[in-house]
């Protein structure tokens, strides 16, 4: 059981966190058509947009109601109407999301009123798809948006069945986490479409923001799921969700259409594919593909050849919950030991990730953590780099965003054959800071306290704070 | 609230301002930054502005006093480049909370400072105001006071929260707060006759450092950079400099102008984009020097160094001329780029079949057409649908932009460099130049364009000519054959010479040929880039007719 601790300081130093507002509006690109708009400040639009340009490499479709000081004080009603307004008129989309930010909560906007009124001054908005989910910026993170926008979508937009006989018990949805990439959403559809199952994401950033090129030119999303396919989720089989914050969403897509759920909180690692694959034999009444025990034995053979360069090494790692605890216990599994772990935002799975202490912090408590921990690897978003540059170790970028490198949205690391592929590219670079860094010296063995030579880390030293 | 409403208005009545002056009393209250359009806005806010504009100073904490979204989702994201102090890549906010907004931020604010001064220590700190603190009424002045009387640090309130207007806006008044609180509060150790301000300078990609040597040769000494690769104390003691030079004419004009007031620094605008630009600059900086008491000889000793480096800038661009020449670029940038970056490509021997106006003020927008001629194709605000039609109508052969808006560019398989802040290259001086250029010939002559632009094998090859899946996009074109065939025909084949794909069919199907070398002869086509769209138009016609036809036809 690790103990989840809030640091007492007052200022935030390297912010881990993302806001909340830009989580929902991720949420928003998965679906088909799509305008995210922030009810905000243009800078609050401006700030997200680049950010998600410079993670995706793509163009992102993110609009703003442009709130100044005066409408601040008046309240956002004709901003919000003009935005949807301008919106549905220029860009033609299928969906208007809308995410409120820090300013139009302070001030108190009741969007969901302005939204009635707004369909019923405007006929032609009448039954267009408008979703508002509340999303402070002073409140939670980028993961807990993404959470309350997807149960905010099946909420306003997934249909009740009229009959049972409508279910089509082949058709699964998936509820994932936004902590998989387009790649490991691609990577979770084939398997299940090699069960034979018709899985239906929601939202579909794989899509969307997979860097495929579009038939014509959209300032809306370029791909993702429909409106139509949302509605009709509740004709599904299963929902499986992955990831522990999309329990609110399978939760409020059985309370609505009766559909029962699967939580699967990791898809990395040996184990929770083991649980995964069995659960889509089971529910699909199909024996395992061969594919899929040749891939389970590749990712056997790659755990003991890299328990070698895994196993003892000390791990920081600094990720939004769910990617915390899916990441870190895999690597626990392969022998490593937590050593400092650094999330967000409080979730139910931080009391069972694999180590002490768990410090809803920021970047400079994970950096002072690993310095004093002596980590071997740091694993953390692209804004780790300053930290890893100054600690002289490995570094793993995971989770969003991931700017200082290129190929963010095709990272896999679900599945066996995504962990298998995880596994060496952590291996290899922990074996390529031991060639660079740590090779035997004359002297290496001379001082029985230090056998890592040069760097001086002791394992005597080292306190043990990874639990069985 | 009613001081920052003030210093708005302060900024806005910019004598300075050419747009201004013109303007009547009553317009220019109302200010210069248009409203934004709720859903259809882009760029950033005031807050952004001012970040952008004083996070270059090195030795500086800038903390955030605002909730999580205007650092965290922020942060180091700046292209500026450091000789030294790496404390301004940190990110420091006070992450607000629930708790702060309804009881007030300031305490947080306060004890903020404090834990910046005991762990980091830093020359100063610059304390920004955000919007929701502004709306719950924090006085950041009144903290930063305090705390600077308590610490003996300065702590530099930045009055620019996001909801209050623009990016440049911001810019402006992060300039205020400069003039307010910071310069002229510190004496320099020692002073030259050569020393200079350089104003509106961001370093970006370490680009200053491209023209600082010559500096140095000419022992010109930057007193102060305001804000690329800056140190607390150079601009505290800034008001000791001889000259100033104005670098991004738009945002930091009011800096410049009330520094001439009050310090009498004289100061001229000026770019070091483009060999042109950088010696009028350099030019224009001996001359002001000397006028205020530099030795006479620094004038002739300039111009030594400007025939010297234009000689090798020239030599070098040269070998690159061949190549450009007539090739168009489509330019989407704001402010001074749009005037002095297309001095630069002109240099190359590149056309420019447009430019974007949209942030130019009417000066800029003068010597756009000094430099371009009149009929310069002045852009004042491009839909990205337009600007995606334009490439895909192949009216331009690459875009220069901002990071934004590339993906319009390499979605139609065109060439692109990113120009704004986030690029990777440094492109000033005379230097800079020849990167630029080097940069625009690796983008235009990648084997992989021509790669990408051949459809699949499986594709119809009825609508080939065109980039990947991307035939279609002509939208109106593809309802029916007969209104298909002559924009297919006037697709162009060879883009070096343009040759249209009807012409070489019909020279194919006229003289029977079938090798591109034939081609060749009978049209314009060069054959060298385009030799693997011709022959896929003459394996496509030999299956297509009947070989009696071509038989007829030889």
């Amino acid at each position: 059981m690790a103990i989840v601790s809030t640091p007492s300081k007052a200022c935030t130093i390297n912010p881990l966190k993302m806001s909340q507002p830009i989580g929902g509006a991720l949420a928003f690109m998965g679906l088909r058509g799509a305008m995210p708009v922030l009810h905000g400040s243009q800078g609050c639009t401006s700030f997200g947009l680049t950010l998600f340009v410079r993670h995706f490499k793509e163009a992102v479709p993110l609009q703003t109601t442009a709130m100044s000081e005066v409408t601040t004080v008046l309240g956002g009603y004709e901003n919000i109407e003009q935005a949807i307004l301008n919106i549905h008129h220029r860009t033609k989309p299928e969906i208007i999301g809308i995410c409120s930010t820090g300013v139009t909560e302070t001030n108190g906007d009741d969007i969901d009123g302005y939204i009635k009124l707004i369909r019923k001054t405007h006929p032609q908005l009448a039954n267009f798809p408008l979703v508002h989910v509340s999303t402070p910026d002073f409140k939670d993170a980028f993961q807990d948006g993404w959470e309350k926008a997807v149960a905010r979508m099946v909420e306003a937009l997934v249909r009740a069945p009229t009959s049972e006989a409508e279910r089509d018990p082949a058709r699964v949805n998936v509820l994932p986490g936004c902590h998989l990439t387009p790649a490991d959403l691609d990577e979770v559809r084939t398997i299940l479409e090699d069960f034979g199952l018709k899985p239906s994401f929601l939202p579909d950033l794989a899509g969307s923001l997979d860097g495929h090129i579009p038939d014509e030119f959209k300032s809306t999303t370029i791909g993702g799921i429909g409106i139509e396919e949302i509605a009709s989720m509740g004709q599904s089989g299963w929902t499986i969700a992955i990831g522990a914050q999309m329990r609110r969403a399978a939760e409020a897509m059985q309370t609505r259409t009766g559909v029962p759920f699967r939580l699967f909180e990791r898809l990395c690692g040996l184990i929770p594919n083991d649980e995964f694959i069995a659960f889509l034999s089971e529910i699909s009444g199909r024996p395992v593909p061969t594919k899929y025990r040749r891939q389970r034995g590749q990712l056997a053979d790659a755990m003991l050849d890299a328990h070698f360069h895994i196993g003892g090494r000390k791990l920081a790692i600094g990720a939004e919950p769910d990617l915390l605890f899916d990441l870190s216990s895999m690597l626990h599994d392969m022998g490593a030991q937590v050593t400092a772990a650094v999330t967000t935002t409080p979730s139910p799975v931080l009391e069972r990730v694999r180590t002490k202490e768990v410090l809803i912090g920021d970047l400079e408590d994970l950096e002072e953590r690993a310095r004093r921990g002596n980590c071997d690897l740091l694993i953390t978003h692209s804004h780790g780099r300053q930290a890893a540059a100054r600690l002289k170790i490995p570094f793993h970028r995971a989770g969003f965003p991931m700017f200082d490198r290129i190929g963010a949205g095709h990272q896999l690391s679900v599945g066996y054959r995504g962990t298998r592929d995880l596994i060496f590219h952590i291996a290899n670079l922990l074996i390529a800071d031991r060639e660079e860094n740590h090779q035997p010296q004359p002297d290496s063995w001379r001082t029985s306290m230090s056998p890592l030579g040069s760097s001086g880390r002791s394992f005597v030293d080292a306190t043990e704070s990874s639990i069985a | 609230m009613s001081s920052l409403s003030a210093r708005i208005l302060d900024v806005f009545n910019e004598p300075g301002c050419a747009k201004n002056a013109d303007k009547s009393e009553a317009d220019r209250k109302k200010g210069c930054t248009k409203q934004p359009k709720p859903g259809s806005a882009a760029g950033g806010c005031a807050f952004d502005g001012a970040k952008i504009a004083l996070q270059p100073f090195t030795d500086v904490a800038h903390l955030v006093h605002g909730p999580i979204a205007c650092e965290g989702n922020s942060w180091d994201n700046r292209g500026s480049a450091s000789s030294g102090a790496s404390i301004w890549r940190t990110g420091f906010t006070t992450d607000m909370n629930e708790t702060d907004i309804v009881f007030g931020g300031e305490k947080r604010l306060y004890k903020a400072i404090r834990e910046i001064l005991e762990k980091y220590n830093p020359a100063a700190i610059f304390v920004y105001q955000t919007c929701i603190p502004a709306m719950i009424g924090d006085d950041i002045h009144a903290v930063c006071k305090a705390a600077s009387q308590k610490f003996g640090k300065p702590v530099i309130p930045v009055n620019s929260p996001g909801f209050v207007g623009s990016k440049n806006l911001g810019n402006k008044l992060a300039g205020q707060a400069l003039l307010d609180h910071v310069i002229g509060t510190e004496e320099p150790d020692h002073t030259t006759p050569c020393d200079i301000n350089l104003i509106g300078e961001y370093n970006l990609s370490g680009e200053l450092w491209q023209v600082k040597p010559l500096f140095d040769e000419l022992g010109i000494r930057i007193l102060s950079c305001i804000s690329g690769d800056g140190k607390y104390r150079e601009v505290a003691s800034s008001h000791r400099a001889r000259a100033a030079m104005l670098v991004c004419s738009k945002s930091m004009i009011n800096v410049a102008r009330k520094m001439q007031e009050r310090y009498g620094i004289p100061f001229f605008e000026g770019s070091f984009y483009g060999i042109q630009d950088s010696s009028n600059a350099l030019r224009n900086l001996a001359r002001v020097l000397v006028e205020r008491g530099a030795p006479a000889d620094l004038i002739g000793r300039t111009e030594a160094v400007i025939a010297r480096e234009e000689a090798r800038a020239w030599a070098e661009i040269g070998s690159y001329r061949p190549r450009l020449a007539g090739k168009r670029a489509l330019l989407i940038t704001g402010g001074v780029k749009s005037w002095s970056v297309p001095a630069a490509l002109q240099e190359a021997g590149l056309e420019l079949v447009g430019t974007s106006v949209k942030k130019s003020t009417d000066e800029d927008k003068e010597r756009i057409k000094q430099r371009m001629g009149q009929d310069v194709h002045m852009i004042d605000d491009m839909a990205p649908r337009d600007m995606y039609k334009m490439l895909k109508g192949a009216k331009a052969d690459i875009m220069l932009s901002g990071g934004k808006s590339q993906f319009v560019a390499l979605k139609a398989a065109m060439p692109w460099l990113d120009i704004n802040q986030e690029r990777s290259h440094a492109y000033m001086g005379y230097l800079g130049i020849v990167k630029l250029v080097e940069e625009i010939d690796k983008a235009l002559y990648n084997p992989m364009w021509e790669q990408l632009r051949r459809p699949a094998p499986w594709d119809d090859t009825a609508r080939d000519g065109h980039p990947m899946a991307l035939a279609r996009t002509d939208g109106q074109a593809a309802e029916t054959p007969a209104l298909l065939e002559p924009s297919r025909r006037a697709k162009r084949v060879c883009l070096c010479n343009t040759v249209d794909r009807g012409t070489i069919e019909d020279a194919i199907r006229f003289h029977g040929l079938t090798s591109v070398e034939a081609v060749r002869e009978h049209t314009d086509a060069y054959g060298g880039c385009c030799r693997r769209r011709i022959q896929d138009i003459l394996r496509a016609m030999s299956v297509s007719e009947p070989p009696a036809m071509r038989q007829a036809a030889e």
